[in-house]
Parts: structure tokens; sequence; C-alpha cells
């Protein structure tokens, strides 16, 4: 998941150039590989605007399992019960952990953390929009791990097979990780909706103010997304934006209801004709408003990265100094 | 004070140890250095919940009144709480963070390794699991203190004055008071007083490589362990940590 912002960058970005005959061949040959489920490693040939796009949508999923934290950081000192404190502890530790790998299969397309931290932090590079929306109560870390784990598993799934190898193969670590997130999530809820007037209220509260938030995770309607065909032909993308959507709608629904919980859409509506639910058109211009930066917590959440990393900044430094000192101090032990 | 009311004492002790350091712990979620550390230091504050979890639910045990485990992290106000003063110290910058890391897990490391031999087998069995996670918060938080210590200019001179500021804490952790005699007495732990050279002989290796000196040993404030007095900033962080169960008592979660 967390790749939505990949629809957002505009065609011109990537002009076309006129191709030679040896690129065409490449690339014909590179399509062939695609449509065979061969997948494509890090030594192979492959089209400029293939790695291009997969280092946007991989540092994008990166830099959301980075952010993602704060909002669930937000809330670790405040658990309720030493038992959700360590399960959320271990979540959160995980998704450094997913942040970790995504960072190095995106290393393996050439470029460097560093770089991409660099993108992050100077707001050049997006990252879900889900994460610039608070934490209220602890509900909120429930209805995190239910319905945006959720959602990002419906994502990420397929993206098991995607065709560069690395992003496949990490991403099989991570959906497996990632159901044990939304477990705990279901979890947190169920034991809420199931408690005092004052939890459920919490709970009904945090479910209103998450819902059209996290359908917005699955990117902008088909008719607005620029580059899902392009990413479908590629086999990075399986099913387009509005296909997952209606899946997590389908999937949703029904574990609301035996929670007892109220879907935030009046038009909530089962179409037995189409074998699924319908639902409301999704707060678009909210949507746009804040992938372009202006959301509850964007500035709040970009400021404590930055902040960290600044911080931070003698830490690292220090180590480098030491390793260095280190390697000539061995160097000259050698020549001794 | 009987057997029971004794060992209770000193199971808090153990468990507020761990709860109070894993709290702190928790608090740098999104602010480490680098994400290896972000890793690394959730990973150590779940290990310190984990422990927390054990010492506190078997301390509920043998009070035999009740109390869970999340009855006594959430439910005990400052004059109740057991834990060392070090542990309960701010966060600091991450030159503090490390110091406070590696002087209370190389201690916990000796206590630990004492206690597997303890005549109580369950907490015998807990400090079995727990030694094995504190040799790794040792290693890590001392290589940290090396690197940091004989890295830049800047490095060095946070390093030694978080380990400047940090030193009068660790008297308290040696201290003998009834309840350790008692413990003694048992077979069931160790005299703090007697884990002091082997901890000396680790802090001094870590902190000779890491190029820094030694603090003079001066006043040793004490007064966390007995909870005869706390520092300010335990109220603090209670207030955030029990909040909830505070503030909807009749709930479950």
């Amino acid at each position: 998941m967390y790749t939505q912002g990949l629809d957002l960058v505009p065609k011109g970005a990537e002009a076309q150039r006129p191709k030679d005959a040896e690129e065409v061949r490449l690339e014909e040959e590179f399509q062939k590989k695609i449509d065979a489920e061969i997948r494509i490693e890090p030594d192979d040939w492959m089209p400029e605007g293939y790695r291009r796009t997969l280092i946007r949508q991989i540092s994008q999923h990166a830099h959301s399992e980075i952010v993602g934290m704060l909002p669930e950081g937000n809330w670790v000192t405040r658990a309720p019960t030493l038992r959700r404190k360590a399960i959320l502890l271990a979540k959160i530790q995980d998704e450094a952990g997913h942040g970790l790998y995504l960072y190095s299969a995106c290393e393996t397309l050439g470029v460097s953390r560093e770089e991409l931290i660099e993108q992050l932090l100077s707001g050049k590079a997006k990252y879900s929009s889900i994460f610039n929306y608070p934490t209220l109560t602890w509900a909120d870390v429930g209805i995190i791990g239910w319905l945006v784990d959720g959602a990002a598993i419906m994502n990420q799934v397929p993206l098991q097979r995607c065709s560069y190898g690395p992003y496949a193969r990490a991403m099989i670590r991570i959906c497996r990780e990632e159901s044990f997130h939304q477990r705990q999530g279901y979890e947190i809820v169920m034991a809420m909706a199931q408690g005092t007037p004052e939890q459920r209220r919490m709970v009904q509260d945090a479910l209103n103010r998450w819902w059209w938030p996290v359908l917005m995770m699955f990117g902008p309607p088909d008719k607005d997304s620029w580059h899902t065909a392009q990413s479908m032909k590629w086999k990075i993308k399986r099913f387009t934006n509005d296909e997952l959507r209606q899946r997590f709608v389908d999937a949703v629904v029904p574990q609301a209801e035996r929670l007892g919980l109220k879907i935030p859409d009046p038009h909530l509506k089962w179409n037995p004709e189409r074998g699924h639910y319908d639902f409301g058109e999704v707060p678009w211009d909210e949507f746009w408003r804040v992938v372009r930066g202006d959301g509850p917590c964007n500035r709040q959440r970009l400021e404590q990265r930055r902040r960290a990393w600044e911080e931070g900044r003698w830490v690292r430094e220090a180590a480098l100094t030491y390793a260095e000192k280190r390697r000539r101090r061995r160097e000259a032990a050698r020549a001794a | 004070m009987d057997r029971q009311e004794v060992l209770f004492e000193y199971l808090l002790r153990l468990g507020d140890n761990a709860l109070i350091l894993g709290q702190r712990l928790c608090e740098l979620v999104g602010w480490a250095p680098e994400l290896e550390e972000e890793m690394a230091l959730a990973n150590i504050a779940l290990d310190c919940i984990g422990q927390a979890r054990l010492f506190l639910s078997y301390a509920g045990e043998v009070e035999g009144r009740g109390r869970d485990e999340d009855a006594l992290a959430f439910r005990r106000d400052v004059l109740d709480l057991r834990n060392a003063l070090l542990v309960e110290q701010p966060n600091g910058d991450f030159a503090h963070t490390i110091g406070r890391l590696f002087l209370i897990s190389a201690f916990n490391e000796q206590l630990y390794a004492a206690l597997t031999g303890s005549a109580d087998r369950r907490l015998a069995d807990i400090a079995q699991k727990a030694l094995v996670e504190t040799r790794y918060h040792v290693r890590h938080s001392g290589e940290w203190v090396i690197r940091l210590g004989d890295g830049t200019e800047e490095s060095h001179r946070r390093m030694q004055k978080a380990i400047d500021d940090l030193w009068m804490y660790t008297g308290e952790l040696f201290t003998t008071d009834e309840i350790d005699r008692k413990i003694a007495e048992a077979g069931i732990g160790p005299d703090p007083a007697t884990l002091k050279p082997a901890w000396d002989r680790r802090v001094e290796a870590v902190l000779r490589e890491a190029t820094l000196e030694r603090p003079q040993d001066g006043w040793m404030p004490t007064g966390g362990k007995d909870g005869r007095m706390h520092s300010e900033h335990l109220g603090h962080l209670l207030a955030e940590m029990q909040f909830l169960q505070r503030a909807y008592p009749d709930a479950r979660w």
C-alpha cells in the first residue's frame, strides 16, 4: 500500500525522447519477460520509466512506514495495558523494519537511502496521506490496525507478485507481519466496541474520522489515475485503485456490522446485482488538499521527522568518524 | 515484614526498574538518530516491558490481593513505585539515553546472572530469560558509548557529560537495605553490594575503550528502590503512562 501518490506525477515528467533500434529491441524483450511472469532482478536491463516508477513507489512505501510510526508513537506511552503496549511496540518495530528493507529494495535500483530521506524531509517525496490524520484516542490505534493496515494488506498482497524481484520478496515478508497488525487492531476495536459507553463512543468516533481517509488510501479513482495502465502493463500493479477499494469495502462492512459499528456513509448498501456494496462518493477534494500538504498533521509529521534527523546528525557523524578511525587503526596494525 | 511481603517488595523493585526504563524508551519512538536505532530501541523497550510483565505478575500473585500486572503498573502512584532513581531520569540527548541504558543494563546483567541461581525457581526462570535479553542491551549500549566517546569532539563531550550526569544515580543500585539482606539470607537474590566489582570492571572497560573518564564517586542519592524519595520526573512519567486506566477505571481494554 501506501503508494497512492504514485498516481500524482504528471505525464510531462517522463517526456518521451526518440528511441533507437537497440532500445526498442530491449524494451520488447523486457516486456516479453514481464508477460511470461519472469521476475526482473537488479542487474537486468529495464526501461528508465520502469526504474523511476519503482523507485517512486517503493520509496513512498518506505516513507509511509516511517511516518506511520508517528501516530502510533503518540499512543505507545499511553497504551492502556502492558500487553497492549508490548504489542504496539512490536508493531512499531516491524514498521521500522519494513522501512529498512524497502529502502534496501530501492537501493538495488541505484538510489541511496540518504537521497531518499533527503527527498522525504524536503517535502519532495510523498508518503501515504493517511498518516496526516491525528490519533486522538486509543480507539484510533485500533482503527489504524484494523482499517489502515487492512487497506495496506489489500494493496500489498498483489504486490507479492510484482514483476520486480526485490520488491516482491520484501512484500511477502511485510504482508505476513501486516496481517498480525490488522488482527491486533481488530482486537482493540472489538474490546472497545463491547466496552463501556465511553469506549463505544471513542471507537465510533474514530471510525467516523478514519473511514473516508482510509478509502482514499487506494489512490484516486481509475478515471483520474494516470499511471495505472502502464504500471499494470509492467505488472507492478495487478489491480486498479477502484477494484481494490471495492474489495476492501466488501470485506470490511460485515466486520463493522459484527462489531455493532456504523459506517459513516448514508449511501452504503449491498447491491445484489453487482454482488458488491455500493458506496458514496469519496471526498476527493479533501484527498487532493491533504496530498498537496494541507492536512491536519502534514506539517507536524514532517517537522518531527526533520527534527529527529537534525538532532541525530551528531550521532551519525560520530558513528562514521569512529568507523573510519577503527579502519585506519586496523590498517596501521596490519602494516606494523 | 514476613517472607511473602519481603518477596513482594523485591519483585516490585525488579518489575518497576524494567517498567520505568521500558516506558522511557517508549517515549523515543520516532526520535532515533537512524532507522536501525529506531528498531533497536523499540526492541529493547519491548524486552523491558516483557520483563516488567513477568516480574509484576509474579509480584501480584505473591501479594495475593488480586492485583495483576496492570493493576500494579497503572494503579500505583509515586509513593509506591520501587524503581531505582537511575531509570526514571529523562531521556535527554542520545548520549544520556545510551548512558542510562548502559549503566543500568550492566547492573541488570550481574543481577540477573545471580538470580538464575535463586532458591525461588520462578524467579530463576524469569531471570534466565531476562539475562539473555540484557546481555544484548549491554552490548548494544556499550558499543554506542564507545562509538560516541571515541567519535567526534562533540560526541565525546556529550557522552562524557551524560556519564558525569548519571553517575550519581549508580550508587543506589549497590546499596543494601533490610529487604536486600532478607532476600540474600533466603538465597533468593544476591546482596547488591556483591555485584559492584563485576559492574566496575565492565563499566571501566567500556569507558576506557571509549576514551572517557570514570567520574569521581561523590554524593549518591537514594530513595528510589525503597520509595522514600523519587525524583520529580517520575510523577510526570506516571501521569502519562497511567492516563487511560485512571480516567476510565471501569473500562477493560
